[in-house]
């Protein structure tokens, strides 16, 4: 039998008195998409940082191909090379050009050379069609071409899973659809993803299972068809009516 | 007594027994200063309390004594920490330590401040993608905390390079000595001696703070890194 990418098993966290995990737990199989969504402040960031243990939860356990990531000896920077992180404000390395942005890691943590790390590295900036930028600096391109280095840098270490933090939610409307583009190409070729968006049409098109997360746990999950059309709750109806009219709906607002 | 010389002669006097020495004193003090202050500033950044404490104090303390104190100390007081030299190159060597010990303290300052000025998200970025968090600190944060220091740096500088006539006391021929030794050989040129001798502090300290300044702050403003 498989075993799943990645198990989360109750996972808590609360930053002092504020309990902003409480006991979350799903599996992500292999080239499954995972879309986590839900109201700000309800612990879908925290649940990703938990993931890769850069904030290690308080209780729960985290399994990487039935590895336990939450048991002290494990070699947390070697796990991490295998989960990959795209982040809001895409935190690409201001030193240095996209190439080697994708690059240093390779170089550095998986001991290529550098020949083999460029290599690597152009193939990955290929993959997000940056490679004709990648003699540039992150401060010479626009959000959405440094958002597609940074999934580049992401996808060049091979990880099992990657996983999106609201990766549009910093772009201006007309250059998310590149970067969202990008991530359907990904998806649709194989690749683990948990994304945390409201990128609904994101959603619809390639997510295996969508999780709403609200109050710091799992209130409802399904897939896109079972959300768009009998969502269960009357919070997630009211959710997604607010995305709906949000990304457009707004005849439904005057109508009211 | 011999013919008065004229002033190119006296300025390049100056120029060839003086100004070497200072120069050498100048790097070496910062560049102790810089290893020594960057290990302050670490220690300040990711130490645990104890040693960000120890960083800390020295710096306050540090800050607090008069450098002429400094070379003192080492220099007469405690000479025997360079046992092993002549003693013309104990003092230079006691002058250089004060020099050093002094400049570590505002470097580590300087880039305490750099390091904190680095954005966050880069050392999470790096964390994430496997690196360990010296190979973070290495790579990604401190390429950057340079960069934003040299600014500051070129001021501290400008500053050491001017703390080194106190060298001129202890029988060092640095640029003060020498002017100095010009000056009471021809006291009637006193002024105009020690008038060069400022120009060519003047030369050697402006001209390098602001061109590394300038184009540093422009070279930070390309790059999107502080410098706004």
């Amino acid at each position: 039998m498989n075993k799943p990418v990645l198990r989360v098993l109750d996972v808590w966290k609360s930053y002092g008195e504020l309990e902003v995990l409480k006991g979350i737990s799903f599996d992500v199989e292999e080239r499954e998409v995972k879309v986590i969504f839900g109201p700000s402040g309800s612990g879908k960031s925290t649940l990703l940082r938990c993931i890769n243990l850069l904030d290690p939860p308080d209780k729960g356990l985290i399994y990487l191909r039935g590895e336990n990531l939450t048991v002290p000896g494990v070699d947390l920077n070697m796990m991490r090379t295998r989960i990959g992180m795209v982040f809001q404000q895409f935190n690409l390395f201001s030193h240095l050009k996209a190439i080697d942005n994708v690059s240093i890691a390779l170089q550095r943590v998986k001991g290529f050379t550098k020949e083999e790390a460029r290599k690597k590295a152009y193939d990955a900036l290929e993959r997000v069609k940056m490679s004709n930028w990648a003699d540039h600096y992150p401060a010479q391109l626009s959000g959405g071409q440094q958002q597609r280095v940074g999934i580049a840098r992401a996808l060049a270490m091979e990880p099992d899973v990657v996983l999106f933090d609201e990766p549009t939610s910093a772009l201006d409307p007309e250059l998310i659809g590149e970067v969202l583009q990008v991530m359907l190409d990904i998806a649709k070729s194989g690749t683990t993803m948990i994304v945390v968006t409201h990128e609904m049409g994101f959603a619809r098109a390639v997510a295996s299972e969508m999780i709403f997360i609200d109050d710091g746990v799992i209130s409802e999950r399904g897939t896109p068809d079972h959300f768009f059309k009998s969502p269960e709750s009357e919070r997630v109806k009211n959710f997604l009516h607010k995305l709906d009219i949000l990304y457009g709906g707004y005849e439904k607002l005057l109508k009211e | 007594m011999s013919e008065l010389p004229d002033l190119p002669s006296i300025f390049f006097y100056i120029l060839v027994t003086g100004l070497p020495t200072t120069l050498i004193l100048t790097v070496l003090a910062l560049g102790f200063g810089f290893l020594l202050g960057m290990v302050l500033a670490i220690m300040r950044v990711y130490g645990e309390r104890e040693l960000a404490w120890i960083g800390s104090a020295y710096e306050k303390l540090m800050r607090g004594i008069p450098v002429l104190v400094l070379i003192f100390i080492f220099a007469y007081g405690i000479p025997e920490i360079f046992w092993y030299l002549d003693s013309l190159y104990r003092q230079v060597a006691s002058i250089i330590l004060a020099l050093s010990l002094r400049s570590a303290a505002y470097q580590s300052q300087i880039f305490r401040g750099a390091i904190l000025s680095v954005n966050p998200g880069q050392m999470l970025a790096a964390r994430a993608i496997g690196m360990k968090q010296i190979q973070a600190f290495r790579h990604i944060v401190l390429p950057q905390a340079i960069r934003l220091a040299v600014p500051a740096w070129t001021n501290e500088y400008s500053v050491v390079i001017k703390d080194t006539s106190f060298a001129y006391s202890f029988g060092v021929i640095e640029l003060t000595k020498a002017a100095y030794r010009v000056s009471v050989n021809f006291p009637i040129l006193w002024a105009p001696t020690m008038l060069i001798a400022a120009i060519l502090y003047f030369l050697v300290t402006y001209p390098v703070t602001r061109i590394f300044g300038k184009k540093q702050n422009k070279r930070l403003k390309e790059l999107g890194i502080g410098g706004k």
